[in-house]
């Protein structure tokens, strides 16, 4: 236990936050590192996952490759991707990449698809063309899914950029790797305790973006259940 | 290839120490997260507050936890005790969220029925709830048997001996080779073990076995309409569902 006061002290010191490797730079290199990766696979999973939602074609293909990628181990990528390009951020940002793109993509064809056939008919009877259905109605109804899976992507690669710092010199994880060779384990802890910080308070954003997002509709509809580790869900809608 | 030939006791010791880790994590996480999931169905006001709580436990990310545990429980910092604590964390997170689920998806008149025809709560649990919430509880145990696998490698980076510590090794010595073998072994173990889940899944709960094909041998055999299971069909979507 001695081990947090040490640890609050190193966080609570001025001059750990200031400088080149200070908390203060690895932190905001923290968050550039997982804003690039989330917006990368976001451009990829995205539009892939809406057509695939969209038109119902392609759906087991991309379950098996969402599965399959989830089971390959990110530090294995980076590490193969780093010896291949080098020292530098192309093989945390590849591995990131790929941990985040099974989330992304399976919120944006599970939202799509839970849209109701009725009502996509219904846009599709009052004149609405392919593109103003996959915009005006089906986007909208699949945002809480959406940024559902937008949420546990961005969990994911917050919480595993700490591995970047392993053939790159950035983020969070670098003060805990520098910890570690040094035995300095209050500087580990510290850095840890920053780390689950920074995705708690993500966490929580992303949280309430979801619920801005939620139709109010949706509640009653029941098909559109938010898919978080956070549940929005009140206890009448138990089902016993 | 030549690398492999050479190393391979190595490699399949590490494979091994790799399955002991694994293991026994999944093993606790199940133990854990039922009785856990049970009263967040059933225990009044509890889901909310248990639900919250392990997704926020979730929400912790990995690599700080190999440090943060062995402070609060006292576990050596390089021991297979504090990485099989790690990832029995992230196993509860994830499955008490399952496990919740699948014993909303038992109807509760099912329940009263079987109170009705003298079950006790306890034998109407062992009797009628769990089986009915097998199919559900057996996906989240297979998305988290997959996600064990993985994060064990995660370990390598401060030193707990796994199939990861090819990766490390490989890193710091340039053998893309050996980093190669590690990602295949790892998927390969992942897909062994979520194989045997499914088949002892296949054991325990043989009714969720090819129902369509007994379905119709029964129907022929005894020429009486067929009753749909939709409890049962629907239960395979969870495993699709992002963590």
């Amino acid at each position: 236990m001695n081990l947090f006061v040490d640890a609050w002290r190193w966080l609570t010191t001025g001059s750990n936050w200031t400088g080149d490797g200070g908390a203060a730079t690895r932190l905001v290199e923290h968050l550039l590192v997982s804003g690039l990766v989330v917006g990368i696979a976001a451009v990829i999973a995205v539009p892939l996952g809406v057509l695939v939602g969209h038109t119902g074609r392609g759906r087991t293909a991309v379950v098996l490759a969402a599965s399959a990628a989830r089971a390959v181990p990110t530090l294995g990528l980076l590490t193969l991707v780093a010896l291949a390009t080098g020292i530098g951020l192309t093989g945390p940002v590849v591995a990131l990449v790929v941990l985040a793109v099974p989330s992304l993509l399976a919120g944006a064809y599970a939202g799509v698809e839970s849209v109701d056939r009725v009502t996509i008919d219904a846009a599709r009877a009052v004149g609405m063309t392919e593109a103003q259905v996959v915009r005006r109605v089906e986007l909208p109804l699949a945002a809480p899914l959406l940024v559902g899976g937008l949420r546990s992507a961005t969990l994911q690669v917050v919480a595993t950029s700490t591995l970047a710092a392993y053939t790159a010199d950035v983020g969070l994880g670098r003060l805990l790797f520098a910890g570690l060779k040094a035995r300095e384990y209050d500087v580990m802890l510290a850095s840890a305790l920053l780390v689950v910080a920074l995705a708690l308070v993500l966490e929580g954003v992303l949280a309430l973006v979801q619920r801005l997002v939620t139709p109010r509709t949706s509640a009653r509809a029941g098909n559109a259940r938010p898919i978080s580790t956070v549940p929005e869900q009140s206890p009448t809608e138990r089902t016993s | 290839m030549k690398w492999l030939s050479q190393n391979y006791p190595q490699v399949i010791e590490l494979f091994l120490t790799h399955l002991a880790l694994s293991v026994p994590a999944v093993v606790a996480s199940f133990l854990i997260a039922v009785p856990l999931g049970w009263s967040a169905q059933h225990g009044r006001g509890l889901r909310g507050p248990v639900l919250v709580g392990v997704g926020l436990l979730y929400a912790i990310p990995s690599l700080p936890l190999f440090i943060i545990v062995p402070v609060l429980i006292g576990t050596p910092l390089r021991s297979s005790a504090t990485m099989i604590v790690v990832l029995t964390v992230y196993g509860v997170a994830v499955l008490v969220r399952s496990a919740a689920d699948a014993f909303a998806s038992v109807p509760a008149t099912t329940l009263d029925a079987a109170a009705a025809v003298g079950h006790t709560r306890w034998s109407s649990f062992w009797r009628v709830e769990l089986p009915l919430a097998g199919p559900v509880l057996l996906a989240g145990v297979r998305v988290i048997t997959v996600s064990t696998v993985s994060l064990v490698s995660v370990g390598a980076v401060i030193g707990i001996q796994s199939l990861g510590t090819l990766f490390t090794d490989g890193f710091q010595r340039g053998i893309r080779f050996e980093v190669v073998t590690g990602i295949v072994l790892i998927v390969a173990l992942a897909v062994l073990l979520d194989g045997l889940v499914v088949l002892a899944g296949r054991l325990l709960m043989p009714w969720t076995r090819g129902s369509v094909g007994r379905a119709r041998a029964k129907r022929v055999r005894d020429d009486a309409p067929v009753l749909a299971e939709p409890q049962l069909a629907s239960a395979g979507k969870h495993e699709e569902a992002p963590r």
